[in-house]
């Protein structure tokens, strides 16, 4: 895929002193599922919204399909959103409400209602043509909303945390319909969560904000188990961080000193002997096992899960999380020996 | 760490209030006393107001209990009046005048405030002041600046005045229209093709349409209502209120004007019913009962 669709560069937005978007450079393919990631506040619905012609960037241009869109409003821009609110007009049906955005297309009328009846079939709901805003449920209101923007076609479309005001189950539901669609349209989605799970669940590729900048853009797989910062690791997912130096640099391994023991890893950056470390390691990637003595730790919590158990182990001084899949009991006061695979051992400078 | 999203409770789903008036006095019934507090109260309202149509349909010139016969003939004589329609089409024209332009500036002004800008809570206040200057002193300020301008007295000085007096209702009932709406829909329309101004016509005009048309009703009674301000400024052009004023130098027109105050009674009570009408239906379709705004 050509990642040059939607092309972000060097993005910078202030709101008084603050920068809340700060120097982003995002390049976003066709028809790809791009989630923006981030704790609130951290930019992401600022950036959403200047590619939607909402928020006008200080610096920076936003290319879309090869067109410099940066200065354009947002009705004459090829991208719709679907609002954090839904904004489904109250005044209007359901029926109008998707016809809203046909209204500047210059459709004939037979056309117009095709289109309508379509995107009515996309998002199930045939027969609710003449309800009105409050005679929705949540979910039947956020599939309105989706289908006002997708029957405009439009290039990119937008979603603010389209999910976020809508109960676990239904949610989950949701993730699924939205991904469904998205393939059936082939429409590129710039889709904002500050869920982690929605967000990996989702994407196809995730750029994960923090205070206003992009720490890492990947896929969901790369993103979870090769994070390229300590942040990206402590928010997607659970991870042990331990701090740690190297005891040996050699030119294609490292051997690092950490509570839990010696570790052979590969080598990482330019990481000299004595230098200081931060180990992190995924809590379903240790194992516990009290065939092996020495023990190095003792269980000191469990904790019940349903689907797993979490044992909090005490090691030299340091506590991990263990997520173990049930079956594997031990219990509080065990001596227990930790074992990981070394290649589930992220290592990140201190 | 691991972050699972808590379900955010949602207003929406938030069961309405059925309670309301009747069921929370039939909890509070204070008993006898509290009945005649009430009728006292509501007599002392309206009882001086009730004898207007009381004696205007009084077979005698002279306002005098007991009451001699009933007739219409004051009401006859009200119509047949050519000054007394002369005074009401002027009023008319000025009532319609001032509460259009007064509700055009209230709802730009509203609109703005809503928006929430640097210094709005100021300007608010600032713009509901002339509600707080005696319409005397309003009235001879007017005056002041209308002669030294030397622009004659006539029905527009009078409209001006009004719409000075009328502003901060219309912006008091405008804004609180305004409050809560979400300002996504806007920018939903925007999204969706449209300019600024289409939508505005076909997304805000009619989410605020309710309140445009409570606050062209009551501009258009806080201006025919006025008589100071119309007193003043009207020149040889009157208003009905200030016609009545000059009528009641003669005792013999008094009946008649008794007519005419039964009459403008029972219209303006009319219309303060459907204001209130209007601004309850709207209340049903406003844009704060649904999404959740930003």
């Amino acid at each position: 895929m050509a990642e040059d669709f939607l092309r972000i560069e060097n993005l910078s937005k202030r709101f008084g002193a603050t920068p809340a978007v700060n120097d982003v450079t995002l390049h976003i393919a066709h028809g790809e599922f791009f989630s923006l990631l981030g704790p609130s506040g951290c930019g992401k619905t600022t950036l959403l919204r200047m590619i939607g012609g909402f928020t006008l960037p200080d610096a920076g241009t936003i290319a879309l399909d090869g067109e410099d869109v940066t200065d354009r409003p947002p009705n004459k821009r090829a991208t719709n959103m679907v609002f954090q609110s839904y904004a489904i007009f109250p005044h209007l049906n359901v029926r109008d409400n998707i016809a809203y955005g046909l209204r500047t297309e210059r459709l004939s009328g037979a056309e117009r209602d095709k289109r309508v009846v379509e995107a009515l079939a996309m998002i199930k709901l045939e027969t609710y043509g003449e309800r009105r805003a409050h005679q929705l449920s949540g979910g039947e209101r956020q599939r309105v909303a989706l289908a006002r923007a997708l029957v405009k076609r439009p290039k990119v479309l937008l979603l603010d945390e389209p999910l976020g005001a809508l109960d676990k189950r239904l949610r989950e539901a949701m993730q699924i319909e939205l991904r469904q669609i998205q393939r059936e349209v082939g429409i590129t989605f710039v889709f904002v969560t500050h869920d982690q799970e929605e967000a990996l669940s989702m994407s196809d590729r995730i750029a994960v904000m923090e205070a206003g900048r992009v720490l890492q853009v990947a896929d969901p797989k790369t993103l979870y188990e090769q994070p390229s910062s300590r942040a990206v690791a402590d928010f997607i997912g659970t991870a042990n961080f331990l701090p740690g130096h190297v005891v040996v640099a050699a030119s294609t391994s490292v051997t690092v000193e950490t509570a839990l023991g010696r570790m052979d890893l590969p080598r990482r950056a330019n990481l000299s002997a004595g230098a200081r470390v931060i180990v992190a390691i995924r809590p379903e990637k240790l194992t516990l096992s009290r065939e092996v003595t020495p023990a190095s730790g003792r269980v000191v919590a469990v904790s019940y899960l349903g689907d797993r158990s979490q044992f909090q182990v005490s090691v030299n001084g340091a506590t991990v999380i263990v997520a173990a899949q049930n079956g594997a009991a031990f219990a509080i006061g065990e001596a227990v020996q930790v074992a990981w695979a070394a290649d589930a051992v992220m290592l990140f400078p201190e | 760490m691991l972050r699972s999203p808590a379900a955010s409770p949602s207003r929406r789903f938030a069961p309405q209030d059925q309670g309301g008036w009747a069921s929370r006095n039939t909890r509070h019934d204070g008993g006898g006393g509290l009945a005649i507090y009430a009728i006292l109260y509501l007599a002392f309202l309206y009882v001086p107001v009730l004898l207007l149509p009381l004696f205007s349909f009084n077979d005698s010139a002279f306002i005098t209990f007991p009451l001699t016969g009933f007739t219409t003939k004051w009401y006859a004589a009200m119509a047949g009046d050519e000054e007394m329609r002369a005074a009401l089409a002027n009023t008319l024209k000025v009532g319609a005048a001032a509460s259009l332009i007064s509700t055009i500036l209230g709802l730009l002004t509203a609109k703005v405030l809503a928006r929430g800008i640097r210094g709005g809570a100021f300007f608010a206040g600032f713009a509901s002041l002339p509600l707080f200057i005696p319409d005397i002193v309003l009235g001879i300020a007017l005056l002041m600046l209308v002669t030294s301008l030397d622009i004659p007295l006539s029905l527009e000085s009078v409209v001006v005045g009004h719409v000075a007096i009328c502003l901060p209702f219309a912006i008091a009932v405008l804004l609180s229209r305004f409050e809560g709406f979400d300002l996504s829909l806007e920018e939903a329309s925007r999204d969706l093709g449209e300019n600024g101004w289409m939508t505005f016509w076909w997304v805000t005009f009619p989410l605020v349409l309710p309140g445009i048309v409570a606050s062209l009703l009551l501009t258009f009674i806080v201006s025919f209502d006025d008589f100071l301000i119309a007193f003043f400024l009207c020149g040889t052009d009157t208003t009905l209120p200030v016609y009545i004023w000059g009528e009641l130098r003669f005792p013999y027109k008094l009946p008649n004007v008794l007519a005419l105050g039964a009459t403008i009674l029972i219209a303006s009570s009319a219309l303060i019913a459907l204001a209130e009408w209007v601004r309850r239906q709207g209340v049903s379709g406003s844009p704060r009962d649904h999404g959740i705004g930003i």
